[in-house]
């Protein structure tokens, strides 16, 4: 157990260099603006006055090096930037809108797992059975469909032909009040306060950005999930277990499932990447309140200090989203630790 | 006299083992070949996406030339002109042409993804390479390098580096060639990882080749056909990610046809039914990414038919 | 106990169905030790998966009767199936690593067995197995329960498979190849144990192998198969003495013992005389206080400690040793392909080894000391045809070009009697002694006259071994070269050196010409190795 409570810290310390390197990127990317920053930053109506005023402002007036610390320092203060376009801080603004970007990420990865890894097992225990052609079908179609042409997909059905969706306007139709803020997750806020109205509407809205977003990410765990249940079953251990009459259910998930598992939890890092970029084209589809789509509205402003507060905050999200799947890893693998991982 | 021991007793006890095998033809290149034809009619589909392909390839080479109308053409006389004989795909609320929007615009989502694999390719496979064969530091450095590059959710570093470059469809293909980078130079250095100590390696360090020829010659060859899959499936990804930065108006501007950025257009009719506008620039995006897909799936099962998934 | 009658079992391919054993017969008495020899591909393993119902997909008995005290084993239900497996008949696998879930403790995976048989409930489970553990002498077994595979030796898994195999006391167990893969002491001490308990047990055992030797040593009646159907049974001692079929004929020849030349190995119409090879009285290598030391984790690892020896001109030295001994260090070295820490190597008294291995391509000495590989398989570039494969050191070393380097090609393929048709196939499509020439080939082009041979035939099933084994005689005869000869076994080493190395923990323990090291050692540590290995029951003198 010690072994394993030091690779767990060792773990943790890696992400510190990784984050170093986040912020020496996301730096150099502030600093490659095209023309001069200080132009940029200063924003649309700036004067040669106030141009001068920002560069001396940013510190761009000095070395790099010197820069870079004076950036550092900004950072560990919370201190990204003001956005051009609306006048307030971008982490400010960054906080009030995450926890909608997370409650549709995290909603649509809830959903997409629920389905994907059963369909996976399924699949692999009967190769070659229609559950396993609708498998592959699933996974082939389903990293082939760009997320925001499913997105308007589903609302010309959903919206305009059914009518049973509500407009894909926001997180909540204005017929309803925003539930008192406790975590920011309307769901779960609603559910609170016992406002099951503001709850069904909230879910309502939902529904359908997140099964986009679901869509997306089925393909690439309902894929893991098949090549590694099939991999495990095959394994020799297995034929251990069938050679000492253990029963089917055991072996399936008492022993393949959980290996099977491993390699599961390993794409899931991967599926995060691709889930919070496409979050940032679900949420322009549907116009969702979250960080995408400020970032989306920054960049048509060339509001540079927002799209650069953005990418930052992403980096960090999926640098501390990497660090659980590892650390959930640790749990169920126990040679986590031992063998250069 | 000495007679050397004949290999003939052991040649025969292995062609009784060979019998169970299929019968290997005395040309290697024909046993490639047969193992081709067999995934094609074992695996239809492969075939049918390679016939994609090359529709694609097609469009993207002839398209402009058969397209019925300028795809710039605005015709304020027939604005968002639902599917018709004339106008195959509707038009749009400028009153061009969707269907040759469509065809005219694969040149351009195709030239974008081909060009970042192809970079990315080659600067992944070289540093890749380099990294696996020499270990050490340099793998070390670059292994750090790219784990800072993944630390970044893709498509949101893709943004980050055409909103710093600047919006131009130049960017967009550096932005996509360096988040593809890391694949293939993780791809290259296990390829040449396990294979830096094997035993032909070492052989050929014995038979008096230099290092960079071994590496040249004997280790990257064997690591090209996952290559090839990982190209095919990136290409598939690259134009998904290509179209996904116009969509959100990075890179192409109007009114330069472009999946992506049609979509985007489209988008803003849906709500109201004009559905034509978004549906066909978004099949053909999904269909383009889909053959290649099929294309890696089919080339996975042509270079190893066990890790067919 | 056991009655197979007209046993076949098919598999599906992509080539249609595939017999992989044809109708076979054979019995097990109560308290009987059955052996079941054969080469890869005889249909050994399918035979046992089959008795056990546990084919892979794609496998089914096709035609035959399995009878187990009574019990119809081809009809039986999956569930009747599973209460025979473990309880009635078990099974002990190859690579015992492997063999257990990677991620679940080993005391877990023996509860979930005892408990699946109801020999232990939820309260006793644990002292159950840990009972398990001791039984098959796991010192400190309450702490191995806690262990996971990964933290266990090979052996030391064996020993678990076996507890799992044994813990609900079947009346049957299959023991499949169950030594692969471990150090040949490891092997003897598995095997002993296995044996003990089946005795002590009064249990029924079947015994797979290749190895005919472990085989009549560990058995009461040895069953051979070829090509899915037993060619041949009987007790050891006869198929020994008095093989009748000219399969087992050849097997029993091509068995390495103790006694006997390495032309006694072919099967008898083969064995032409061998003239002796010439030993010169110049060193051709000469190794002095050769050291190399690794840097661990935890301080630095002395892989080899300053070992010195000679290899004269012509002559065969044998280096034997279990993994980890150093062996393989050193051969690396020898031919430079890894920096020494310290020591000289002296080559026809010139010092080679502070040449750096990074660029010994490049010098002329390059050609003279040359290595066949272990694996023949792993040692051919996949995408290069024989052809290229032999002409490689041709060009780059003999700079050779054009139809010298084509002419040549034939020549070495002629001389290490790989068929000429066959050259411009790829590795894939050749079998594993085709291989195995290649590799010798190769080696030879570039007329070295020194030759490391690194278990050259570890790979190989025993018939094939006899025929290299000769042709590397043969050629040592016709080109007057010395042979550096790496292998963990001293009854094949014997058969090809004139003086043999014993190694131990990166040191020399005891050196000395083969007759003598082999019937007089001097270090406990060789004795224990020779009577580790198998010991067949001596032929009559053919």
């Amino acid at each position: 157990m010690a072994v394993r409570g030091t690779s767990v810290l060792t773990r943790i310390a890696q992400a510190i260099p990784v984050l170093f390197g986040v912020i020496v990127i996301s730096f150099v990317l502030t600093r490659a603006l095209p023309g001069d920053p200080a132009v940029q930053f200063a924003g649309i109506m700036a004067t040669p006055e106030t141009i001068e005023e920002t560069r001396a402002k940013l510190g761009l007036d000095k070395p790099l090096p010197e820069q870079f610390v004076v950036y550092l320092g900004q950072l560990f203060q919370g201190d990204l930037g003001q956005s051009v376009s609306t006048g307030r801080p971008v982490l400010t603004e960054l906080a009030s809108r995450l926890p909608a970007s997370l409650e549709l990420t995290l909603s649509a990865l809830v959903l997409s797992c629920l389905v994907a890894v059963p369909l996976g097992v399924l699949a692999a225990t009967r190769p070659g059975s229609w559950i396993d052609q609708i498998c592959r079908l699933l996974v082939t179609m389903g990293v082939s469909l760009p997320t925001f042409f499913t997105g308007v997909m589903l609302i010309y059905i959903f919206y305009y032909l059914l009518g049973i969706a509500p407009s894909p306007l926001g997180r909540l139709d204005f017929i309803y009040l925003d539930p008192p803020h406790v975590t920011g997750f309307f769901l779960i806020d609603a559910a609170l306060v016992g406002d099951w109205e503001t709850w069904f509407g909230a879910l309502k809205q939902l529904i359908l950005p997140a099964i986009t977003l679901a869509l997306f990410t089925l393909a690439p765990i309902a894929r893991m999930t098949r090549a590694a249940m099939l991999s495990a079953l095959s394994s020799d251990y297995i034929r251990t277990a069938r050679a000492a009459g253990l029963g089917s259910g055991r072996i399936l998930y008492g022993y393949a499932f959980r290996n099977a598992l491993l390699p599961v939890v390993t794409t899931l890092g991967m599926v995060f990447s691709f889930v919070l970029g496409a979050n940032v084209l679900v949420e322009k589809v549907f116009a969702w309140p979250g960080i995408g789509s400020y970032a989306v509205e920054a960049l048509i402003v060339s509001d540079y200090a927002a799209v650069q507060g953005f990418v930052l905050a992403m980096a960090f999200l999926f640098v501390f989203l990497n660090l659980v799947i590892d650390l959930a890893y640790s749990l169920i693998d126990p040679r986590f630790g031992t063998s250069g991982k | 006299m000495n007679k050397i021991v004949s290999s003939a007793t052991d040649a025969a006890s292995v062609n009784s083992a060979q019998a169970n095998a299929p019968a290997t033809p005395a040309k290697p290149k024909s046993g490639a070949f047969a193992h081709l034809v067999y995934v094609l009619r074992e695996n239809p589909v492969t075939g049918l996406a390679f016939g994609m392909f090359a529709l694609l390839i097609f469009a993207a080479i002839f398209g402009p030339m058969i397209v019925p109308y300028d795809p710039l053409a605005t015709d304020a006389a027939s604005v968002l002109q639902p599917p018709s004989f004339a106008h195959w795909f509707g038009t749009d609320n400028l009153g061009r042409d969707v269907f040759s929007r469509v065809v005219v615009a694969t040149r351009l989502d195709l030239v974008i993804s081909v060009a970042a694999v192809a970079l990315s390719f080659v600067i992944g496979s070289f540093l890749g390479a380099i990294a696996g064969y020499r270990g050490g530091w340099t793998d070390i450095t670059l292994n750090r390098v790219l784990d800072t590059i993944m630390a970044f959710p893709l498509f949101v570093l893709a943004m980050g580096v055409v909103a710093a470059l600047g919006n131009s469809v130049a960017n967009i293909i550096y932005a996509t060639a360096i988040i593809n980078i890391p694949f293939y130079a993780r791809l290259v250095r296990a390829e040449v990882n396990i294979r830096r100590n094997a035993g032909f390696t070492l052989a050929a360090k014995l038979s008096g080749n230099s290092d960079a020829r071994i590496l040249a010659f004997h280790i990257f060859p064997n690591a090209l056909p996952p290559m090839m899959v990982q190209v095919s499936l990136n290409l598939g990804w690259a134009i998904l990610n290509a179209a996904g930065l116009s969509f959100i108006g990075l890179g192409v501007r109007p009114p330069t046809p472009e999946w992506g950025i049609m979509v985007a257009e489209g988008a803003n009719f849906i709500v109201s039914g004009e559905w034509w506008l978004a549906l066909f620039p978004g099949l053909s995006l999904m269909i383009a990414v889909l053959t290649f897909n099929l294309m890696g799936d089919g080339l996975r099962d042509i270079v190893d038919p066990r890790r067919r998934t | 106990m056991l009655s197979i009658k007209g046993l076949s079992v098919a598999f599906r391919t992509r080539n249609g169905e595939v017999n992989a054993v044809k109708g076979i017969d054979f019995e097990l008495a109560k308290g009987e030790r059955l052996g079941i020899v054969g080469e890869s591909g005889s249909g050994k393993s399918v035979t046992s998966y089959a008795l056990m119902r546990i084919l892979d997909a794609g496998g089914r008995i096709k035609a035959g009767d399995a009878i187990y005290s009574g019990v119809d084993l081809r009809n039986a239900s999956e569930r009747d199936m599973r209460d025979i497996r473990g309880r009635e008949i078990s099974m002990i696998f190859q690579n015992p690593r492997a063999a257990l879930n990677p991620i679940r403790k080993v005391g877990h995976q023996i509860e979930d067995v005892l408990r699946r048989h109801s020999r232990a409930t939820r309260h006793n489970a644990k002292a159950k197995a840990i009972e398990a553990l001791e039984a098959v002498k796991i010192r400190d077994a309450a702490a191995r329960y806690e262990a996971y595979p990964f933290e266990l030796s090979g052996g030391m898994c064996q020993r678990v498979v076996i507890a799992l195999a044994l813990a609900c006391d079947p009346k049957l167990i299959i023991a499949d190849e169950p030594t692969t893969g471990l150090d040949i002491t490891t092997q003897k001490a598995v095997m002993d144990l296995v044996d003990d308990l089946v005795r002590a047990r009064g249990m029924s055992s079947i015994l797979i192998t290749h190895d005919l030797g472990l085989a009549s040593q560990y058995c009461d009646r040895i069953v051979v198969m070829k090509d899915g159907l037993i060619v041949e049974a009987g007790d050891p001692v006869a198929l020994f003495t008095n093989p009748q079929h000219a399969y087992t004929r050849k097997l029993v020849n091509a068995t390495p013992r103790r006694t006997g030349s390495i032309r006694a190995l072919l099967p008898e119409g083969e064995r032409t005389e061998l003239p002796p090879h010439v030993i010169g009285q110049k060193p051709l290598i000469d190794v002095v206080n050769l050291a190399k030391t690794y840097q661990g984790k935890s301080g630095p690892v002395h892989a080899v400690k300053k070992i010195s020896f000679t290899i004269h001109e012509g002559e065969s030295v044998g280096l034997v040793g279990e993994s980890g001994c150093g062996k393989s260090t050193t051969s690396s070295m020898l031919v430079r392909l890894l920096d020494t820490t310290s020591g000289s190597i002296f080559y026809r008294g010139e010092d080679i080894a502070s040449l750096p291995a990074a660029t010994f391509a490049k010098h002329p000495l390059r050609s003279k000391i040359q290595m066949v590989f272990q694996d023949a398989t792993d040692s051919l570039n996949p995408r290069f045809t024989a052809r290229q494969a032999i002409a490689d050191p041709l060009l780059r070393l003999m700079g050779m070009r054009g139809d010298a380097v084509t002419k040549r090609t034939e020549e070495l393929a002629e001389m290490t009697g790989f068929p000429a048709h066959l050259l411009d196939r790829f590795p894939h499509q050749l079998s594993g002694g085709q291989k195995a020439r290649v590799g010798i080939a190769r080696a030879l082009a570039t007329e070295p006259d020194f030759l490391i041979l690194d278990e050259p035939t570890a790979a190989l099933d025993v018939s094939i071994q006899a025929l290299v084994l000769n042709l590397l005689a043969d050629l040592r005869v016709r080109l007057g070269i010395s042979y550096l000869f790496v292998s963990h076994d001293l009854n094949v080493v014997r058969l090809l050196c004139d003086h043999v190395i014993v190694m131990q923990n990166g040191a020399i323990v005891e050196s000395g010409p083969v007759a003598t090291v082999m019937e007089t050692p001097q270090h406990p540590y060789t004795s224990e190795l020779l009577s580790a290995a198998p010991q067949a029951p001596e032929r009559e003198m053919a």
